[in-house]
């Protein structure tokens, strides 16, 4: 495989890792939901994550052509080969120093899987419409589906965000709170990785720093309808899309792995 | 061009495929709901006849494919064809690929068939804030025009008193509703 072809999968792979981690991370509410209406909403959100991350694996299997497939892709690569956003890995917890696994009921604040899920879905109304023009054709194609999915789910967060901020004080503080803690990591949408700016010259991707003034309007008018204040981006910016995680993608993907590694090639 | 055997062929495999339902909503067959895309005559690497169809499927995460994929293929096995299927992506498949006749037998189910993708896809899905929700939403003159353009009728009683219930229903197609005059729950076929 030439170094260009290497280049564009792993792009693929960035978007690919992103949703399924975020699939996985949106399935923990399933039979845990707040209400059962929403425990369905993300459950159904997670099944269009997983399904876009499919779309994307086999799509690299079949440039790798190496015998590896979308399953292989999925559940045997390490922390280490993922390229997700951190944004996207971190527990339901509305704090960095929050427990490392989070799946635990007590663990699970609803408003930081909300404002996780507004953040990634306000870039990603914006990314799959650019990835429509991809010179890769089969990523145009899985954008083009994907970009009907995502209207939803940016819908639904942006419901719950509205009605949360603009709701009790408790909804409100902890909404907001969830905020503070998770803006800071939008920063690492926004640098580019090698593999984003290899993408770009090949024309696979687009420039995406030139979708931050649209995410701005997108979130800047969500948040002023819901009454919550923007935090300023300052801090350290994460580096999950060049393979350097948190700690707590070994605890996703432990969940995520451990029945098809036990049980590798097992059929049903 | 056609030769008169292949046409007969072709007819004896489309009566075939047009009674395949859809694994989760098997009151509409998947011609009437728009994934069967193409369907042709070939032969195989050994030369024998097989028949090549082409699906698009709805939703990236859609569990039904897999199902229905199978279900093709033993369908017309049992009648001596062999099939192969491969599945196309673009363009993607939108809710108003579903026929005239699919959207009569949702509606005669009890699924209120989708309005227009076009449309909703133009302008950005947005949700009413707390103040106008609910019974005030109904006020003002933008708020009923929203409300009328919005308007899903009742399978049953065809009333467009109806409040959306969850965005998200028991498959990812599906929105849930209920209705405001008979009362009844129903599932809305979500536009995409």
């Amino acid at each position: 495989m030439g170094v260009a072809a290497n280049s564009q999968v792993n792009y693929l792979l960035h978007l690919a890792d992103n949703a399924l981690i975020l699939g996985q991370r949106d399935a923990e509410w399933c039979g845990h939901g707040p209400v059962l209406e929403e425990d369905i909403a993300m459950a159904n959100i997670s099944l269009d994550l997983i399904g876009q991350a499919r779309l994307l694996y086999q799509h690299v299997a079949d440039l790798q052509a190496d015998g590896a497939t979308e399953d292989s892709l999925a559940y045997f690569r390490d922390p280490d080969e993922f390229r997700n956003y951190t944004l996207l890995e971190l527990p339901h917890f509305p704090s960095a120093t929050g427990p490392l696994a989070g799946t635990a009921s007590a663990e699970r604040d609803y408003a930081t899987a909300i404002v996780r899920n507004f953040l990634y879905s306000a870039l990603m109304q914006l990314l799959w419409p650019a990835l429509e023009q991809s010179t890769d054709a089969q990523l145009a194609a899985i954008a083009a589906r994907a970009a009907k999915e995502v209207r939803y789910h940016l819908r639904h967060s942006r419901d719950w965000l509205v009605r949360m901020g603009d709701g009790t004080d408790e909804s409100h503080q902890r909404v907001q709170s969830a905020l503070n803690h998770l803006m800071p990591y939008t920063q690492e949408f926004w640098t580019p990785s090698e593999a984003e700016l290899e993408a770009l010259r090949l024309g696979v991707g687009p420039d995406v720093a030139s979708l931050r003034p649209q995410w701005d309007d997108l979130v800047n008018e969500a948040l002023t309808e819901a009454t919550l204040k923007r935090p300023s981006d300052i801090g350290y910016i994460t580096q999950g899309k060049n393979r350097q995680h948190s700690e707590h993608l070994g605890y996703v993907l432990g969940d995520m792995q451990v029945l098809a590694r036990q049980h590798p090639g097992a059929q049903w | 061009m056609n030769t008169l055997a292949e046409t007969r062929s072709l007819a004896e495999v489309e009566a075939i495929l047009s009674l395949i339902p859809d694994p989760e909503i098997p009151v509409i067959s998947i011609r009437e709901l728009g994934i069967l895309q193409d369907v042709q005559l070939g032969t195989d690497d050994a030369g024998s006849q097989v028949v090549e169809i082409t699906i698009t499927p709805t939703y990236g995460g859609c569990p039904a494919m897999d199902q229905i994929r199978d279900d093709i293929v033993g369908a017309l096995a049992q009648t001596g064809w062999k099939a192969r299927v491969t599945t196309r992506l673009a363009p993607a498949w939108t809710t108003d690929w579903i026929s005239a006749q699919g959207r009569e037998k949702l509606h005669t189910y009890g699924i209120a068939p989708p309005h227009a993708a076009g449309g909703a896809q133009q302008a950005t899905i947005q949700f009413a804030t707390k103040r106008i929700a609910g019974h005030a939403y109904l006020t003002g003159p933008k708020a009923i025009k929203d409300q009328q353009n919005a308007a899903i009728h009742c399978p049953r009683c065809d009333s467009a008193n109806t409040t959306e219930t969850s965005h998200f229903g028991s498959t990812s197609c599906k929105a849930l509703y209920r209705c405001l005059d008979c009362m009844e729950p129903f599932d809305y076929f979500k536009p995409y």
